[in-house]
């Protein structure tokens, strides 16, 4: 795979990601678009900029980890992981079919490639913790990020999470919020309000970042501000639009967890072209 | 199979305690070793670990869940964790990070459980773990192993950190009976016969065992020939002895310090069913919880001394 720090080439790349997301989701007749879409830039800036990892070599001890916290967002971690070249690209399509590699959430037991199995909502961070501190143990390079939704902060697990790396000082953990206002029900405002959201992990003693979660050069500079960071772990609260990129799925809550029909893919893939 | 006679039962250390102190032997040997608490180690004896190993102690403070979700990670990085706690915590508390993080991917954590049973005593049932083994059985790749004494732990906390893959170790709150010989060996899947016989077999774990080899000494003055196992791995079970057992004795008393529901019981019945369908009667807690009290006076109370298992052996004889 080819890296790149250039914003235009990884912007195109995020096209393409969306692409593939609207038509494995429309394949499959059921899955999550909104906070897949959502996350795009997050993920495209980590996987095609930032991790250290190789995907003709993915156990490489040293690499970096990631860990999508918020497995139902499972469409974008694949279609990266095919343009990154771990998994085939031409089975995009049979995403949630019988004994499709690209289960409905993240299984490590079918892309092994992948850091961990996903979709109960809480787990990740704790998980990216154990990684995180077996770096530290064996003094690897590894740094550990985690993408969480921002339902998903609705989770106890996650705070107990956030308590221990504050006070253990666990500063090669980078999470990511993917802050886009919606979970399954509605608005998250309308259902368990997160604000104030960045003081929130500040006082958990985490250094935190508040940007544009679409934005590829502030996600850049929040990723390098993070490996500069000692002593403390960072928060990324990334604001970003559900169903970012396709205008009927923009801020729609039914997008959260209904497919596209063959008629919106069509649609979709006009505004993506 | 050469079996004693005559035991002691000379009261050892518990095997929370074995635990400890086996953790810290194997810590020794292998640098991968790590282990987690949560607010409890002087109870688990991780503390002995503690402070051997400070860097490779993590203690997660009161927060279960999270705590076996960081023991995922660690295992996934190569490290070889255990993460302990009381067991109605280790397994309650964080059972759904047990399920999605450590059983469904298969990822190498050992789970020791402490306190369980009733014989925690006067703490009462919201620190008593009568369900445990039901949950542990219930994951999938998961071994479930409870040892009846020091000899016990010790050997199976080296088996499971040869073994890859996850399991759960049960460990008790009391000093327990010493009921096996120094050298004895102990394999995830295995069991001890302690003593022949041939018109009943009692299958038991944990401080059961005791309380077994003591019904058995009852039930042979009154001429009564019982055959008594420990049944140290609940899972994967040694089925070829349960269905032996069966087969040669024709009557089976389950005795297990767990609810009768979901524990051992029910999975020796299952076995015995599939081959050798034959009387068994089943001694252990009832579909309910305990309360505050001396341990040996709980176990008295809620029928699970020695003295319940010759009933149950009587019982399960007059219906062969």
């Amino acid at each position: 795979m080819k890296k790149t720090s250039n914003v235009a080439e990884l912007q195109a790349i995020a096209k393409q990601i969306r692409r593939d997301i609207v038509e494995m989701i429309t394949h499959a007749k059921s899955g999550h678009p909104g906070g897949s879409l959502s996350a795009v830039e997050i993920l495209v800036t980590l996987f095609f900029d930032v991790l250290r990892h190789d995907p003709d070599n993915p156990k490489w001890p040293d690499r970096d980890r990631f860990i999508l916290s918020k497995g139902h967002a499972a469409p974008v971690l694949y279609s990266v992981f095919a343009e990154c070249g771990y998994t085939p690209k031409d089975q995009l399509n049979t995403l949630r079919k019988l004994g499709s590699i690209y289960q409905g959430h993240p299984d490590v037991r079918f892309i092994p490639a992948l850091e961990a199995s996903t979709g109960s909502l809480g787990e990740g961070l704790s998980i990216g913790i154990g990684m995180a501190l077996a770096a530290k143990l064996d003094q690897r390079p590894t740094r550990t990020y985690v993408v969480l939704g921002d339902g998903e902060i609705q989770e106890g697990q996650i705070w107990e999470a956030a308590m221990f790396a504050g006070d253990k000082g666990v500063d090669n953990l980078v999470a990511i919020v993917d802050y886009n206002h919606i979970q399954l029900d509605g608005f998250v405002n309308d259902i368990m309000p997160l604000d104030p959201l960045p003081d929130k992990w500040t006082a958990f003693n985490w250094h935190t970042i508040d940007l544009d979660g679409h934005s590829i050069p502030a996600l850049q500079a929040a990723f390098a501000e993070a490996a500069a960071t000692k002593g403390k772990p960072t928060t990324i609260i990334a604001h970003t639009i559900k169903g970012k990129g396709v205008s009927f799925m923009e801020n729609n809550p039914k997008f959260h967890g209904t497919a596209p029909t063959e008629d919106e893919m069509k649609k979709a893939l006009l505004e993506l072209a | 199979m050469e079996t004693k006679t005559k035991f002691e039962l000379k009261l050892g250390v518990a095997t929370r305690e074995a635990f400890g102190k086996a953790l810290v032997e194997a810590g020794r040997k292998n640098k991968d070793i790590v282990a987690l608490d949560a607010d409890l180690s002087k109870s688990t004896y991780t503390h002995f670990f503690a402070k051997e190993f400070p860097d490779r102690f993590i203690e997660c403070g009161i927060a279960e869940a999270d705590m076996m979700a960081i023991a995922a990670g660690l295992a996934s990085s190569g490290k070889i964790p255990f993460a302990a706690s009381f067991s109605c915590f280790a397994i309650n508390k964080g059972f759904e990070q047990l399920r999605v993080a450590v059983a469904f991917p298969n990822v190498n954590v050992k789970v020791v459980g402490t306190h369980s049973g009733i014989s925690i005593g006067e703490d009462g049932p919201s620190q008593m773990s009568i369900e445990d083994l039901g949950l542990a059985c219930s994951l999938p790749g998961f071994s479930v192993l409870s040892p009846a004494d020091e000899v016990a732990m010790t050997a199976l906390v080296h088996a499971a950190v040869a073994h890859a893959g996850p399991v759960f170790l049960r460990a008790g709150r009391p000093k327990a009976p010493i009921v096996h010989s120094a050298g004895q060996h102990f394999e995830i899947g295995g069991s001890v016969q302690l003593v022949d016989g041939k018109d009943l077999t009692i299958i038991a774990h944990g401080l059961l065992v005791a309380e077994a080899i003591r019904a058995q000494e009852t039930l042979e003055a009154e001429g009564i020939s019982a055959r008594v196992i420990d049944m140290y791995s609940i899972k994967p079970l040694d089925r070829a002895t349960i269905q032996r057992a069966a087969a040669e004795t024709g009557a089976l008393v389950v005795a297990e310090e767990h609810l009768v529901a979901t524990g051992l019981g029910v999975r020796v019945a299952q076995a015995a069913a599939e081959t050798h369908p034959c009387p068994i009667e089943f001694v252990g807690i009832q579909d309910t919880y305990a309360e505050s009290g001396a341990p040996e006076e709980l176990m008295e109370k809620y029928g699970l001394v020695a003295r319940d298992v010759v009933s149950a052996a009587k019982r399960v004889l007059k219906r062969k």
